[in-house]
């Protein structure tokens, strides 16, 4: 028998596709030496920023190519934060280095964590993984040492041992932010284009087919669940290393470290590396113009999603690359 | 005596947890949905109520069955123009849009009443207790509503199993795609469905107004006891449901008397130590 073969993931070089490079090197090279350029307020936006593109990356990885649906990803933005500020006030270990470790350990607890929400399916994991959260939550409020329910703030010399001078410390946490979310993207990129690509992209187009060539898909989602509870607890810790006081309701917030993730990911595009970019431009975009709206912002956002669902469940980057919208990030194969 | 109240309290609380649970299981069960605002739609009924009680100075009973028949139709015309709309074998477009819901609902409660915590007086209802012995007292309005939340699933079970409504239910939970082949409107049926869990919430919000405190942002909470409740009890059984409930009550007035912050996290690890041991619930009917 004749074994068809895949073709390494490619695309051609249409003067669209080479425009497309072209911006998103500009981009590149802009992020990445806007602490030379941008202000104290939009470096901080940008670091807003960059943390959610590496949540709604997470968030896209797990859902757009598992199908596991979690609104319950704050627990893990929760524990980064809450190992991270345990991890540098307790145990003597270099601030910046508490970060990669919170997301270590957040990785180990989700292995308990993720046996417990795969006993739930499709809907009722998505609640599970909430409920879950909340458990986190409240766990959180009964440790002393860490404030209870009302938080804790990182003590200022620890702050201080980043750098010396306030500038220094903003350089050092924008490219914190900066690599962070570089890594979510070229990380999801690199793992679709490898052989896990292949099998992530055939359980997200057909579970049963993707069963009957060999793919484990059990293993495939938990690994997956495991990979993306780690770069979301990794993501957390920074958060509020730059948020510098960490609390329960702050920590494991669903509307915001669930909501906000999934409407950005939806509005542009699940499924796609990159939906997730537009989905974060469109909302610090919208945010900017809504300052002022209070709960009527709030409001607009949960009917634009809901309109996304009814016009064209693809989001805007799906839709556009049904109008012939060449990918930035291949990762299509073809066969030979 | 004093351990023996605690559950008799937590008994009476699981038949108002039933209630919230009961209409998230009929959605489930016809739609295979999940309505992540459904919490957000019993504060809702709670809202509606006050604003029947305190406004329109209604009797709490003509209050009751006017947010029934406001939210019954609410709950239809929701499920034809928008839910039906997002209903397929993908399960996030719905999770999504009752997501955008509960965020939308929460928001304009606050902006319509405030983030002040609202009660709907019930005279002196709330307060009025039965002794049963020297040492134990059983207020009236829990016992009301735990006998209200047996009725409710009572007259819900026989609509399901005795009526024809309850027969087109129970086609479309079990095959929607054959039921519109005989003449039926699957449409239709969603939304009748959905005015009847609707109606269920309505009881479910106008007893929590009378019961508890509320405010624009306690739906999500209540979500999650419906939610435990369901599971506790096992998908597709309703009476299963109440059991779940009142395990969820008592388990939540146990951690309670330990220490006021165990109420809810007692209650969450009640579920997920059956959610361990028991994945399918304690009382499921049929497997897979």
């Amino acid at each position: 028998m004749t074994q068809a073969e895949l073709t390494a993931p490619q695309a051609a070089h249409s003067p669209a596709r080479l425009a497309l490079i072209g911006g998103g090197l500009i981009a590149l090279v802009a992020l990445a030496s806007a602490p030379f350029w941008a202000g104290r307020a939009d470096l901080r936006l940008l670091m807003e920023a960059l943390s959610f593109l590496a949540l709604a990356q997470m968030w896209n990885l797990l859902a757009g190519y598992t199908g596991l649906i979690s609104v319950g990803q704050q627990a893990f933005v929760g524990l980064g934060g809450y190992l991270f500020f345990a991890l540098a006030m307790f145990s003597g270990i270099p601030v910046l280095w508490s970060i990669p470790l919170a997301g270590l350990a957040t990785g180990l607890i989700a292995i308990p964590t993720g046996w417990i929400a795969f006993r739930l399916q499709g809907a009722y994991f998505a609640i599970g993984t909430w409920v879950i959260a909340e458990v986190f939550r409240l766990i959180a409020a009964q440790f002393p040492a860490l404030g209870g329910g009302s938080g804790i703030s990182l003590p200022v010399d620890l702050a201080r041992s980043i750098a010396e001078t306030r500038a220094g410390r903003e350089m050092v946490m924008y490219y914190i932010a900066f690599f962070i979310a570089l890594g979510a993207v070229l990380g999801v990129w690199l793992l679709l284009r490898s052989r896990w690509g292949l099998a992530l992209t055939a359980i997200r187009d057909s579970e049963p087919a993707a069963a009957s060539l060999g793919v484990d898909i059990r293993r495939v989602k938990f690994l997956v669940y495991i990979g993306t509870a780690m770069g979301t607890a990794l993501t957390g810790a920074f958060i509020f290393l730059q948020k510098l006081r960490v609390t329960p309701d702050a920590a494991f917030s669903v509307t915001e470290w669930s909501a906000f993730v999934i409407f950005i990911v939806v509005i542009g595009g699940l499924g796609t590396i990159e939906g997730p970019i537009i989905g974060v431009i469109l909302f610090f975009l919208l945010r900017d113009i809504a300052a002022d709206w209070g709960t009527w912002y709030l409001i607009g956002l949960g009917a634009i999603a809901i309109a996304v669902m009814l016009i064209d469940r693809r989001g805007i980057f799906g839709a556009l690359k049904a109008r012939g919208m060449p990918s930035l990030f291949v990762t299509q194969r073809s066969l030979k | 005596m004093e351990w023996l109240n605690v559950i008799v309290q937590g008994v009476l609380l699981g038949g108002l947890y039933a209630l919230f649970a009961a209409g998230l299981s009929l959605m489930f069960g016809v739609m295979r949905f999940i309505n992540i605002a459904h919490g957000d739609f019993i504060v809702v009924a709670a809202y509606l109520m006050l604003v029947m009680v305190l406004t329109l100075g209604l009797h709490p009973v003509v209050g009751i069955g006017m947010v029934v028949i406001l939210m019954g139709i609410a709950g239809y015309l929701g499920q034809r123009v928008l839910l039906n709309r997002v209903l397929d074998a993908d399960i996030l477009p719905p999770v999504l849009v009752t997501f955008g819901l509960s965020i939308i609902i929460q928001n304009s409660l606050l902006e319509t009443f405030s983030a002040d915590s609202q009660r709907v007086p019930s005279g002196g209802f709330a307060t009025a207790s039965l002794s049963i012995s020297q040492d134990l007292a059983v207020g009236v309005l829990p016992l009301a509503m735990f006998l209200a939340a047996i009725g409710v699933i009572g007259v819900l079970q026989y609509i399901f199993f005795r009526t024809p409504l309850g027969r087109l239910l129970r086609a479309t939970s079990d095959d929607p795609d054959i039921v519109p082949l005989m003449g039926a409107n699957n449409g239709h049926i969603f939304a009748l469905a959905t005015a009847l869990a609707s109606g269920v919430v309505a009881v479910a919000g106008t007893m929590l107004a009378m019961k508890t405190n509320f405010d624009p942002t306690i739906g999500p909470s209540r979500l999650l006891f419906a939610f435990e409740a369901v599971i506790i009890g096992g998908m597709g059984n309703i009476w299963g449901t109440l059991a779940g409930g009142i395990i969820l009550g008592v388990a939540q007035a146990i951690g309670a008397q330990i220490d006021a912050g165990y109420q809810i996290l007692a209650g969450h690890l009640a579920f997920l130590a059956v959610l361990i041991l028991r994945p399918n619930g304690l009382f499921a009917k049929a497997k897979g």
